[in-house]
Parts: structure tokens; sequence; C-alpha cells
């Protein structure tokens, strides 16, 4: 999104805004109810990152296609129904893949529906942008995220059951640390990545980096 | 006030309520043409991953069976399954081996545990009237306490022969299931909880009662009728 008189950015930034400078898990802090719920295993974190990251770019392009005919007093109302219609064809596609992911994702698939990314980026940007532009930028904002929740459930499946996708790492010896994989663990790994997150930011020398840091607590 | 009113911008201009419906209106056709098509589309592959789910729990609990079908036990006898359960009946699995001989019955029984409802389909011999095998079809147990009730192995010893006979007016079962504090299993319709997991296991025990309570008095009298797979018996 550009204001006036700022420099149009590129389909590249559109891209990497959403994977890097805005992520919305590590950077906006959005859609923390998924982040922390899920992610008990790398293999549900991307399930329910690819889930997200297809309704994401599915309805950031009808809304981008739509947003010239829709008059502003019922652009909500067309905003959610157009998510919830792709959130519905997400929820029969995963059964059709696969009952058992189904069922460990449980409500939550639903609940994509609420998910304030999604809103976020049909308000904010697929409702002022061509559908090109949306699309690309929802695409970043769909890995973003996804990577956020692999981020979250590679840790807590390595630690909580020594696996990483069902494999076993450490042999049968390994005393799982069950914490992380039950709600007290996400708050511990999402802290964890935030603090890095923030550190890393902190310590990039230019003076403009301390206008960065202080954007990353926006939303905490 | 008055000052307020003269400073006031002329309104924006207001869209017509005609306009608002008919974007609403086309907007939600689209959709309405998405989510049909999607539904149309995944309903045979969901069709058949719940088929395919149902024989793995039942073929889990039942060792040696090949097919499975669905039955209702209503109080007026045994019919074939269909999606829509009405009041009073039970479903339940038939399983049979490869040559169509009945290898036992499955159902499901389900109860509150401690964080949510586990749910758990038992294996029924009718000629031993014992329950013979359990599984877990889905919980949300705590990982590490709740999950014994599938690993410890002792625990899944007392369901190897769990008693559900029927008392003699085949009305309820002659003594009904009950969860006992660890160690102290005497009979063999008791289940010797797990100790440090006992609300989960109480929660098996009780789903199973339940259901079996409901279930046998009205498959027992009639489990001749689902001896041999249904397509094959003549009329």
């Amino acid at each position: 999104m550009s204001l006036p008189g700022q420099a149009v950015p590129s389909l590249m930034e559109e891209f990497l805004e959403g994977i890097w400078k805005q992520n919305p898990v590590f950077v906006m802090v959005l859609g923390m109810c998924p982040t922390l719920a899920v992610t008990v295993s790398a293999m549900n974190a991307v399930s329910m990152g690819l889930a997200t990251a297809f309704v994401l770019v599915t309805s950031c392009l009808l809304i981008s296609l739509v947003r010239n005919i829709v008059p502003s007093e019922v652009r909500i109302a067309t905003y959610i129904l157009i998510i919830a219609t792709f959130v519905t064809v997400v929820d029969y596609a995963i059964q059709a893949i696969s009952l058992a992911m189904y069922d460990a994702l449980g409500a939550f698939i639903q609940l994509i529906v609420v998910n304030c990314i999604i809103l976020g980026r049909a308000e904010a940007h697929a409702a002022k942008n061509p559908p090109m532009k949306a699309t690309i930028n929802a695409v970043g904002m769909g890995i973003g995220f996804t990577i956020g929740l692999f981020a979250l459930g590679s840790v807590r499946e390595i630690f909580g059951a020594g696996k990483l996708f069902g494999i076993s790492l450490f042999g049968p010896d390994f005393q799982p640390w069950v914490v992380m994989v039950l709600p007290p663990g996400g708050f511990f790994v999402l802290g964890g990545w935030l603090l890095l997150f923030n550190w890393l930011k902190s310590r990039t020398p230019p003076a403009p980096a301390g206008v960065k840091v202080s954007e990353g607590h926006a939303h905490v | 006030m008055s000052e307020q009113q003269t400073i006031a911008p002329s309104p924006a201009p207001v869209t017509p309520s005609a306009a608002m419906i008919r974007t609403l209106g086309i907007v939600a056709s689209i959709c309405g043409a998405l989510i049909v098509s999607a539904y149309q589309i995944t309903l045979e592959p969901v069709a058949a991953n719940k088929k395919i789910a149902l024989e793995r729990a039942v073929f889990k609990v039942i060792p040696g069976a090949a097919s499975v079908t669905e039955y209702l036990a209503t109080p007026g006898g045994i019919q074939l399954g269909s999606d829509t359960v009405p009041a009073g009946a039970v479903k339940f699995y038939a399983a049979y081996d490869q040559a169509g001989a009945l290898k036992g019955i499955a159902a499901e029984g389900a109860a509150k545990g401690y964080a949510d409802v586990v749910r758990v389909l038992y294996a029924y011999s009718p000629e031993k009237q014992a329950i013979t095998g359990v599984g877990v079809i889905s919980m949300r147990e705590t990982p590490g306490i709740g999950d014994k009730i599938y690993t410890d192995k002792n625990y899944l010893k007392n369901f190897e022969a769990l008693d559900v006979r029927l008392s003699a007016d085949l009305k309820s079962l002659a003594n009904a299931v009950k969860v006992v504090k660890h160690g102290t299993k005497k009979n063999p319709w008791e289940i010797d909880a797990i100790a440090g997991a006992t609300v989960t296991s109480k929660a098996v025990g009780r789903g199973i009662n339940e259901s079996a309570q409901k279930l046998l008095p009205l498959l027992v009298p009639h489990v001749d009728n689902v001896s041999r797979p249904s397509g094959r018996q003549s009329p």
C-alpha cells in the first residue's frame, strides 16, 4: 500500500514484504490463535500454514477483482463471504486429502474465516490494488505465515516428541519434554522466536534500524 | 449546534440500496457455486477416506477381519446401516474374515475425559460374550498422560476378555463394566485404572459400559442375523 509521494513498491518488494519485513507471525504478531494452537508438530504447522495461504491468496485475488464494483457500505460483508467460501473449499479439500490431518487440525480450519491476517490483507491491500499485485503480496504473506508456523511447529515437535515430521531424531532413549507440546510450550517457543527476531533487528548497525525495531513492537 | 450544521460538509453520495443488494447477490451466487462444486468434487474421495479410516479402526480391534458391514440394532431387530441413526437404535459394525465368517462386532463408546470427549471403538465377541479389544478413535487428552490408555500394556490387558454377559432377562448387562482403583481388579467385568491417568481410563470404561448396555440387549437375541455378510444373505 503506498501513500501519495511514496515510491510504488515493485512486485518483488510486494512478495518479500510478507516473508520478512511484515512477517505476520514474527513482526505483525497476527493470527496467534492457530499459531499457538496447532503447532504441536511440524506437519500440522505446515498444513495449517498452507491451508491459510490458499485462502489468503484466492480470497485476495477475488476481492481485488471485484474491488471496483463493491460499494464500501457492504465491503466487509462481501469480504467475509468470499473468505468463508474459500475456507469451506479448503475444509472439503483437507477431508479429501487426509482425515487424520483433518482431525488433528480440528476446529482451526473453520476458524481461518476469522483469521485477522486474511481480513487485514483484504481490507488493507487487496481492496486497493490490482489483482496481480494483490495476489503476489498474498502469496508472500502466506509463505511468511507458513514459515512462522513451521518455525514454531518444528521446535515444539523436536523438543516435545523428539521427532521431526514424524521421524525420530534421538532414538528410543529420548525422554520427551512434554510441556513443549502443551499450550505453555507454544508461548515459550513463540517468545523465544520473537526475542531472536527483535535481537537480530536491533543488531543492524545503520541509524534507520532504530525505526524498524519500534515497528516490530507496534503490535505486540 | 447550529454552527456545526452550517459547516457540515455536503453528504457523500449515497449508494443506492439496489446496488448493494445487487453486489451482494452476485458475490453470493459466485460463492455458492464455488462451494457446491467443491462439495461435489470432494464427495467421493471424502467418503472413500471415511470408509478406509473406519475399516482401519475396526481391523485394529478385530485382528484377522477382512471386511466390515455397518448395521443398526433397533428394538425391532437388526437392519443395514444408514447415515441417519433413528432414536433408540445403536450403530455397530460386523467384521468378517476372508471366508465370510463373523469375526466379531465393533461398536463405538464415548465419555467425557479430562479435556474432551474420549471416543473408543471396542470389539465384542458373541461367542465369548466378552469385549476382546479396544482402540481410541479420537481424544484430546494430555499427551504423555492420557495417551497411556493406548500405550499402557497392563491397562490394555483389561480388554482382552472383559466380561459383558447379559443378565438372565437379556435386558441389561449382568454386571456393569466398572473402572476400579489401580490394583484392585477382582472380577472379569472390572477395569483396572491407570495410576496417574485415572480420569481418562475411567472415561474409557464409562463409554464402553454406556454403549454396551444399550447395544448388547438389542444385538444378542438377533446375533445370528449378522453371522454372514448381508450381501450374500438370501431373503
